[in-house]
Order: C-alpha cells, then structure tokens, then sequence
C-alpha cells in the first residue's frame, strides 16, 4: 500500500446475504463487488461508471467506512478503512445524489450548522465556513430559508456545501447529478470541477459520460461488480475508435433479428436503444468492412427508418463496455 | 470539554426545532397524551374517590411522558433512516453516542412539554387540582422522569441502528407501560412474577418518587434508584453503539428503509 496515494483499493469484495420465507428460510448470496482494484492520486478527479446496480455505491460505500469489505483492502490516504475508522472519516467527505440526506424541516443554514458539529468544526470558524460554503455552491440569499422548499439542485449543492464543512482531502460524490435538470446539471459540474481547482481528490461515480468526459482526468468502467476498463477518457475512446457506428432506426424489432444482425460478419456488436415508438440499433462495425446492405438484410421484414453511419462517441465506448465482452 | 458541550447545545436546539416547527406538530404532540389522560381520568371518576382521581391524575401526567419520548425514541433513527440522513450521521468522526444524546434531550423536553399540558388539561377540564404536598421535589421528580426516559429511549434508539424494526418494540412498550410503569395502577397490584419487569424500568421508580412528593414523603431513594437504572441502560447503549454500529456496517442494513 503506498500512502502518497489518495485512494488505494486492492481486491475489493463485498456480498449481501438475504433471506426469504417464514418456515423454510432460503438464503440467497449476491456478490455485488467482486475484487476491484483501482487508486486516485492526490488532486485528481476520478470517476467510476457503471450501469445502475453494477457496483459504483457499494464500492463508495466501503471506502467512506459505511460498509465492511467482504475481502480485499482500502486505504484512503493512507488510513484503512476496516482499521482506521476515525481517521478516515475526519478526512473525507461524502455527498450522495437524490432528495434524501437532509433535514428537511431546518434551513440550509442550520443544516450545516448541525453537521458542523458533528465533523467537529471549530466553532469560531463555523459562520465563516458556512458563508463560505453557501457562496460557493450559490446558495446565497437562500440559506435561511427551509430545505423543504428547495429544488433537487438546490438541494444537491446543498450536499455538496455539507461534504465540504470541514474541509476533506477527499471527497466521494456518488451520482451528484442525478434528476437535476440540465442548467443544473452543468452548474454542478462546474462546482465539482473548482473542487480540484482548490487541491480536493474527488472520487466521482456516475452513468452520464458526458459528466464524466468533462470532468475526469480517468476513468474506471464498473460491470456487475468488476471493473471492465481504466483509463483517461481518450483511453477509453481507443476502445471503440478503430472501427465505425451505424444507427439503424427500426419498428418493432425482433431479439432473433437483433442476434442475426450481430453474426454479420464484421460487426463488432449491436445494441438496442428504445427511442419512443422506436428502436435503434447502434452497430459498431470494423473500420473499412461494408456491413449496411448485409445487416439490413439480416433483419429481415423489420420496418426500417433512416440509417446513418457516423464515428464512435466516448458513449458507444462506454456502452460497449457495459454490454459487451471487453476488446481484447 | 468546553466544544464538546458546543456541540451538544447546538445539536439540541437544532433536533428541538426539527421536532417542533410548527403549532400543528405541538397539537399533535399532546394530543395522544391528553386522549389517554381523558380515558383515564373519566374512568377513575366514575367512583366518586377524591384520592383515586389524585393518583390517576399524577399517572396521567407521567404517562403523556412515557408516550410521547420514550415510544418515540425508539423510532428515533428510524425517523433518520427514512430522512437518509442516518449514513451522514454514522459516516461522521463523531460518536453516535454524541449524536443520540442531544436527540434524546430534544425529545425530553417534548416529554415535559407533555407533562405541563397535561396538569393544565386536568386543571381546566376535569377540575383537578394535583394535592402536592412539596412542588420543588415533585420538579425534581418530573425532571429525572425526562432524563431517566431519556437514557432509555437511548438504548432503545441504538438497537434501530442494526435491527430496522425495532421502533416496533418501543410502540409495543407503550400501553404495557401504562400498566409496568404504575402509572394507573400501584405496581403492588401486578402479578408477583411481573414485578421485576417494572422495577428495571426507570420511569417506575420516578413515578414512584414523584408520589412520594406528592405526598410529603422523601422521594430521594426512589430518585437514585431511577437515576442507577437510567445510567445502567445509558452505559448499556454505550457499549452496544459500536458494537451495533459495527454490525450494521456488516450486514448493511443502515441504508434499508
């Protein structure tokens, strides 16, 4: 373990066990992470990206001590996060996505006054922090008024203002973004990009590449609870670069048709993306193979819409990874 | 010393106000407690016995208390698991001794906010002057009731963090303890073998010095035992916090609802 290091995991494992039935107790074991390894330098943005139960919160959750690895070990700089429980917590700081987590029926303000004390902020630095703090997520002006009537934004940058209280290395944000809408959405990730700015290591998970994209300097694909791919951004779009995306709009496809177009030869794989009354299928193809007249053959009598040819985004890579086998 | 008690003052009010916003919230406060005060007052009238109405009246006052703080202690993080807040709470370098404890204080004074409505409920309604022979040493009395409970509804509170159930076992408390407590009834008048269930209470022995003042005896036995019994479920809760904390952290059960 090196402890220059802001994050260090090293097969991270954890499962659940649950139980069902009254008389005849069944016990089902679900592994949800199985054996990460991955570590963040001091000062950078990291992100973790996953598809929706493949693992980003469960591992957050073992670094900010919340969980118990079922196996593997952490250390967040340089404390373990089994061991070194305090210490590790007097450093991070933790904001999750969604409405919960604050106390509705206080104001911001008093909110942070409370989780001040409770992550022991000197109490003459206190008002000063936490004008500090309302200014930088622009909650000025609003910081009197009820948590309950604020929007989701607001509410999140609330978070973020409570993670940052008393001044963490390292701050975990699991899916920050999540139902805000857009103008939010970009001034949040303004917000999280100035927490590098001032020297915080972030530890970011999220399904939105394009926050990711924008935001981090690597990434690390998670998949049913195994990382899948690691690299900065334009790593990962190599990935899916050496060949070409054909969107073919459909009505009504079959999963056989789906199957027979992605045994053309050349076609790397095919996805299905519900769009209405639509499907489309994304076809990664070879570069120079000429697959459009075959895959659309393949396809049989299915109603076909526009097609177009264009270049793989960091999205197709991503995608890629979250459904496919990964190239070798 | 000096920020730990910052910190505590500032959590209490903080937690009081959550628990008491708006005029709505202290209605609905009282207003079990006072129904159940009712009940009670207009059964023990039935007789006609000036002294029976006394001792109803003393226990009803008390069992507004029981009601409303320590039934609702054991909901107390369950209140936090639904508001999502319960991982913040644990995640923080503080002990989740010191976060429980100013929100069992919180909860007291709700408790003896109870109490105060209930004397003036039984004053302006039924007409009933509580005979109190010493009113100092039935405050005393009353305060140590809302303390004891207090470190009760502490360890109840605790068992949530592991078990998310448990808020069950403290609304399953309340209206045996009506009955364990002597609120209603002398403890005396309980099956012999049920007995020791009401002596491990602490609000028994308060409620049994609160009589005491009432009547111009010396509640200050009852008093200590009430307040060995609340330090025992206090260092009790201490010990399992951790341990439960631990637990929870184990099989993952602080963020189910």
């Amino acid at each position: 373990m090196n402890s220059d290091l802001a994050v260090e995991a090293v097969g991270l494992e954890r499962s659940f066990v649950t139980h069902t039935g009254v008389l005849r107790r069944s016990r089902k074991e679900v592994e949800a992470v199985k054996g990460v390894s991955f570590h963040l330098e001091r000062g950078e943005l990291f992100g973790l990206l996953g598809p929706n139960g493949a693992g980003k919160t469960t591992t957050i959750k073992m670094l900010i001590t919340l969980l118990l690895p079922t196996a593997g070990t952490a250390r967040v700089l340089g404390y373990d996060v089994v061991d070194d429980v305090r210490e590790v917590r007097r450093r991070i700081g933790y904001v999750f996505g969604g409405d919960r987590g604050l106390y509705e029926r206080l104001s911001a303000r008093d909110n942070l006054r409370y989780f001040s004390e409770l992550y022991g902020v000197d109490p003459r630095r206190q008002k000063a922090r936490i004008e500090e703090l309302v200014e930088l997520v622009g909650l000025t002006g609003r910081e009197h008024e009820r948590v309950e009537g604020f929007s989701r934004g607001m509410r999140q940058r609330l978070h973020i203002a409570r993670g940052l209280l008393h001044d963490p290395d390292v701050l975990f944000l699991d899916e920050p973004s999540i139902g805000i809408d857009p103008v939010g959405a970009r001034e949040l990730r303004a917000t999280i990009g100035s927490l590098v700015d001032v020297g915080k290591t972030v530890l970011l998970t999220t399904h939105y590449m394009f926050e990711a994209d924008e935001l981090c300097d690597r990434i690390a694909v998670i998949r049913s609870g195994e990382i899948v791919a690691e690299g900065t951004p334009q790593d990962l779009k190599r990935l899916v670069t050496a060949g070409r995306v054909l969107e073919i709009e459909t009505y009504g496809v079959a999963p056989d048709a789906v199957a027979a177009a992605t045994g053309v030869p050349g076609v790397q794989g095919v996805v299905v993306e519900e769009r209405g009354q639509q499907q489309v299928l994304i076809v990664q193809f070879e570069a120079g193979a000429e697959v459009t007249q075959t895959v659309l053959a393949s396809l049989g009598d299915v109603h076909v819409g526009r097609v177009s040819a264009r270049e793989p985004t960091l999205e197709d890579a991503y995608i890629q990874l979250v459904t496919q086998d990964v190239p070798g | 010393m000096r920020q730990l008690l910052h910190q505590q003052w500032v959590c209490y009010r903080l937690q009081l106000r959550v628990l008491s916003t708006s005029l709505f919230d202290g209605l609905l406060a009282v207003f079990f407690p006072l129904m159940f005060a009712t009940a009670a007052l207009l059964v023990y009238r039935l007789n006609g016995d000036e002294e029976s109405l006394q001792y109803a009246g003393l226990g009803a006052a008390i069992m507004g208390m029981w009601t409303c703080q320590g039934v609702i202690a054991s909901s107390l993080l369950t209140r936090e698991r639904w508001a999502g807040t319960l991982e913040l709470l644990v995640a923080a370098p503080t002990s989740l001794t010191r976060v429980l404890v100013p929100i069992t204080m919180a909860l007291s004074t709700i408790g003896l906010y109870c109490v105060v409505a209930t004397i003036l409920w039984e004053r302006w309604v039924f007409d009933l002057r509580l005979e109190v022979a010493s009113w100092p040493l039935f405050v005393v009395g009353v305060l140590m009731a809302a303390l004891s409970l207090a470190l009760f509804g502490f360890f109840l509170s605790v068992t949530a963090v592991r078990y998310r159930t448990s808020w069950a076992l403290g609304a399953a408390l309340e209206y045996p303890g009506w009955l364990l407590c002597g609120f209603l009834i002398p403890v005396s008048s309980l099956p012999v073998w049920i007995q020791p269930l009401s002596w491990a209470i602490p609000t028994t022995w308060a409620m049994a010095g609160i009589r005491e003042a009432a009547n111009g005896g010396s509640p200050w036995v009852d008093l200590a035992v009430c307040a060995a019994v609340g330090c025992v479920y206090a260092a009790l809760a201490a010990y399992l916090g951790q341990r439960l904390v631990d637990s929870a952290r184990k099989h993952a059960t602080l963020a189910l609802t």
